[in-house]
């Protein structure tokens, strides 16, 4: 494999060198040498050099000199709050679509500048223009993915397709579905045909109310835990990421995966340059490296994740170029929609409505009993302790 | 004791002072702020009248921060005394055998408890070996309390301990010498003496647990809310942080009046502890 | 005192409890497959990954040198408070000091950890500090919410000396401060060495203040294992903490041998 990478590098090296785009990152290669640029990414979303995989941040050092400082966070919304406060410069965020649309309307992201990435042209078309950036000022596909269901053919019977099979009876206690309300609301707008960028609070009521029935069936809202659940066989339906399906499969060959009719989620996760960036010259080096053939293909071998580069998908070496369920064939025919950035009365509508779906249906009045009696017991012992103390002091005296 | 000296001492709370003014209380100020402002930062009570939607979250949370807190101290009071009894030499390892646990990732301590707890988990797998029924524990409040218990249950050992090793040990033996069975000297005697660090253990232990959010979304199944996870939500999903400085500016009074009932309970027993010195 | 059976078993079952999920932490990090739910076979394969991962070994040396820093700070300005707290008359003063002392136990961490983000970036526009966020900031944070454990334990500590104690040491030739060092600090030394541990344990695993108030150039640990949840927590993870773990036990395990050789040695060097 390294090999492999080292002929492929060597190739791409002649051949980029032919290029006049090249000249410019060459003319500027060596006064970046000894900078450094803060990179902030989804976690365990880069080929970091485990089981003999690129380590594609070490790769970046050596060709250029530039240290990079590695940052990991966990969610869209916590990397936006860290951006937000402004304490911390950072060169390069790989968000997702609906929060690149944020970043860019509250101008925490900046223009990149496209004469400095030579392999932008190695993007799929269709990952261009996409509503998040129409004019392709922003930022540069990273990875792509779909929500689907996945399932354990062990205890699911034929072969199911459409979002109903969450709604199952039959599978009650089986069920698990996404412990974050946008995701978990996607799943019932799609099942009723709602789009999931609604601003109409009925249509969320609606969906809201879809949940709310199926929440009896329901083993549990989930989010990481899912891989251990899946591939353990606690539970058997559940939707999540196409990628994820993939190495859960590997661990449990019984789980089947497919794509409701219905139509799912479809994200792209960008990368973006930060306003606060304080080497944006580096940064336009990592994207452009990062788009380079061999760097975007080790990405998506180790991420499992469809990757938007077309260079990936046409090189033989790509072990999961066939692989359908990354790749469908009929890609173009499913119905697919972007999560678009809510308003804050939209936003404000999902999160109560989600609060009520936690609280609602669950038995109380133990709580009520058991806070109630311990009041009680707790009173009794004061009053004991204070007539006991006053006896033993008029005692004393 | 002279004034100076007295003096002096109440100096050294003087850095812990300083430190507290600017890192507790201006980011709790802050608090308050966002409590009683809106997203464009004009004064509004809606925050507040919005909290009477979560009356029933706030309850569970106390509920089951104080059947926590109840079972550590039944739990960790024995041991506390136990190693307090030991030899020296052996208490220091025991109070790290006890901490250490809680220096493995938190997170993955948690997904242990899921492997164990689960249906088709190391407990039910046990069960079904030895031909018994299998017992549903995982997604259950029982296991959010069994988290919490297993994950504050050191912090309630460790006041405990410390204030029963070397406890006057003369008081104990007059006590003896007096005529007083095994229960009564305990009950007389070193009960009362270790109030106090009873009561730093309730603190430690229920006021975290009240407000803790991971261990409901993992070992609850997310099927019923905290507090904590309401909270956490309000600044992790829907980035409204008045909302969330609101929930958790309540949450704190009430703990306050928790504690403050507490301390309340706790001084009269600590004057009958002093009587009996 | 003897020690009864009934103690024996009932400290086992204690320690069982606290450790049978350390247990399927080191079964799992044996894992041949990148599974923590399912065991799929055997190997040594994630502690070979382990060692080769330079960003999480970077973050866990970062991580003890931040709970040992932040530890030791929070210790030494606990003590001073809680002997300046256990000085101070009852009244609201002093009810109103704890209160404050105890407001980082209350708060949720993420409202902690967002509140000192903002106060951090505030001090840094009026230090006119680009990029505030590192280190410092990180441990600002941790001591402060070590703060009210440590005094928690001393408090209790301070409570049951006899005040004529120190008066005592005072009539005998010392001067106040030697007072406290020779005879109050080795009597409530068992609160603070729980306090430090508290203090040091809480550093270790905090993850959502930390997050927050971290920047790009030290991350630690809980970070970093957090951040995996998107995707899947690793057993490289699983394969750290048991090194971890082992080496604790070893590291006990060896002070008490030496305990055992030099215990009196030992006691005379605790006196100093």
């Amino acid at each position: 494999m390294k090999k492999f990478f080292c002929v492929v590098f060597s190739v791409l090296l002649i051949a980029l060198s032919a290029m006049p785009a090249f000249a410019v990152e060459s003319k500027n290669y060596d006064h970046l040498r000894g900078t450094e640029i803060n990179v902030y990414n989804w976690g365990e979303y880069i080929s970091d050099g485990s089981d003999g995989a690129l380590d594609v941040n070490a790769q970046f050092e050596k060709e250029t000199g530039i240290k990079v400082n590695y940052n990991t966070f966990d969610s869209n919304e916590n990397m936006y709050n860290k951006l937000k406060g402004g304490g911390a410069n950072y060169d390069i965020v790989i968000p997702s679509d609906y929060m690149i649309a944020r970043l860019i309307e509250e101008g925490l992201v900046q223009k990149i500048d496209f004469s400095n990435i030579p392999n932008y042209a190695n993007i799929m078309d269709k990952y261009k223009n996409l509503y998040f950036d129409p004019n392709n000022e922003y930022s540069v596909p990273y990875n792509v993915g779909m929500v689907g269901i996945i399932y354990n053919t062990k205890i699911v019977e034929g072969n199911p397709d459409s979002w109903d099979l969450m709604w199952n009876e039959k599978y009650s206690g089986q069920i698990m579905n996404f412990n974050n309300p946008r995701d978990a609301f996607a799943v019932a707008q799609f099942k009723l045909g709602i789009s999931i960028n609604t601003t109409d609070a009925n249509q969320w009521e609606r969906a809201y109310e879809e949940l709310k029935k199926q929440k009896p069936l329901v083993q549990s809202y989930v989010m990481d835990e899912v891989f251990n659940k899946m591939e353990s066989g606690e539970a058997a339906i559940v939707s999540y990421y196409a990628g994820d399906f993939l190495t859960m499969h590997d661990n449990n060959p019984d789980l089947a995966f497919y794509y409701p009719k219905e139509g799912m989620n479809i994200f792209v996760d960008s990368v973006c340059i930060p306003t606060s960036s304080q080497n944006k010259e580096a940064a336009e080096l990592y994207i452009n490296f990062l788009a380079r053939e061999d760097i975007a293909l080790a990405n998506a071998e180790y991420l499992c994740y469809a990757s938007p580069n077309k260079k990936v998908l046409e090189n033989e070496d790509y072990s999961l170029r066939d692989e359908e369920i990354l790749y469908p064939a009929n890609q173009d025919e499913l119905i697919t929609e972007y999560f678009h950035n809510l308003d804050p009365d939209t936003q404000f509508i999902m999160t109560s409505l989600w609060d009520n779906l936690k609280i609602d249906g669950n038995q109380i009045t133990g709580v009520y009993i058991g806070l109630i009696s311990f009041v009680v017991i707790v009173a009794v012992l004061v009053i004991f302790t204070t007539v006991r103390k006053k006896r033993r002091a008029s005692y004393y005296d | 004791m002279n004034k100076k000296s007295t003096f002096y001492q109440k100096l050294c709370a003087s850095p812990h002072i300083l430190w507290s003014a600017i890192f507790i209380i201006v980011p709790l100020l802050m608090v308050a702020y966002y409590s009683f402002t809106d997203a464009n930062g004009s004064f509004t009570m809606e925050n507040i009248y919005r909290l009477t939607d979560y009356t029933d979250t706030f309850l569970r949370s106390l509920w089951y921060g104080i059947i926590a807190t109840l079972i550590c101290l039944v739990m960790a009071y024995p041991i506390a005394y136990f190693i307090s009894q030991s030899k020296a030499r052996a208490q220091t390892t025991m109070i790290m055998l006890v901490m250490i646990p809680m220096w493995m990732n938190f997170l993955i301590r948690t997904y242990a408890w899921m492997n164990i707890l689960e249906d088709s988990g190391v407990i039910n797998k046990m069960l079904s070996f030895l031909h018994l029924p299998n017992l549903h524990m995982i997604n259950t409040p029982s296991a959010v309390i069994l988290g919490m218990v297993y994950n504050f249950l050191p912090y309630m050992i460790l006041p405990i301990y410390s204030v029963l090793t070397k406890l006057d040990r003369s008081l104990v033996e007059a006590a003896q010498d007096l005529g007083a069975n095994k229960f009564n000297v305990f009950l007389k005697v070193i009960f009362p003496m270790s109030v106090s660090g009873i009561v730093s253990g309730i603190t430690m232990v229920f006021v975290p647990s009240v407000s803790t959010f991971y261990i409901s979304q993992k070992l609850g199944g997310g099927t019923f809310a905290l507090i904590g996870d309401i909270i956490e939500m309000q600044f992790q999903v829907s980035n409204n942080f008045n909302f969330g400085a609101a929930l958790s500016l309540v949450l704190m009074v009430l703990i306050l009046i928790c504690m403050a009932f507490m301390n309340k309970f706790s001084d009269t027993e600590d004057a009958g502890g002093g009587m009996v010195v | 005192m003897k020690k009864s059976a009934f103690s024996k078993i009932y400290i086992f079952l204690i320690f069982a409890f606290l450790y049978v999920p350390i247990l399927i932490i080191c079964v799992y990090s044996f894992n041949a497959s990148n599974s923590t739910g399912v065991m799929t076979g055997l190997s040594v394969k994630w502690y070979a990954e382990l060692f080769k991962d330079k960003v999480t070994l970077h973050a866990c040396y970062n991580t003890i040198i931040l709970a040992i820093t932040s530890a030791v700070t929070a210790t030494v300005l606990g003590t001073l408070a809680a002997i300046g707290i256990d000085k101070m008359k009852k009244g609201w003063r002093r009810s109103m000091l704890m209160t404050v002392t105890d407001i980082p136990m209350m708060n949720p961490e993420i409202v902690t950890g967002v509140s000192m983000m903002l106060l951090f970036v505030f001090i840094g526009a009026f230090l006119k500090i680009n990029g505030v966020l590192g280190f410092w900031t990180l441990f600002i944070a941790h001591v402060t919410f070590s703060l009210p454990y440590v005094i928690l334990n001393i408090m209790p500590k301070l409570k049951q000396i006899d005040p004529h104690l120190a008066e005592a040491a005072q009539d005998l030739g010392c001067t106040p401060a030697k007072a406290y060092w020779k005879v109050i600090l080795p009597a409530i030394k068992p609160g603070i060495v729980s306090g430090f541990i508290m203090g040091f344990t809480l550093s270790l695993d905090d993850f959502i203040i930390s997050y927050f108030v971290s920047g790009p150039k030290f991350q630690t640990l809980p970070i970093r294992i957090y951040s995996m949840t998107k995707k899947r927590v690793t057993p490289d993870m699983y394969a750290l903490s048991t090194i971890i773990f082992v080496v604790i036990l070893v590291m006990l395990i060896i002070i008490n041998l030496s305990d055992l050789k030099g215990d009196s040695k030992k006691r005379k060097k605790g006196a100093e």
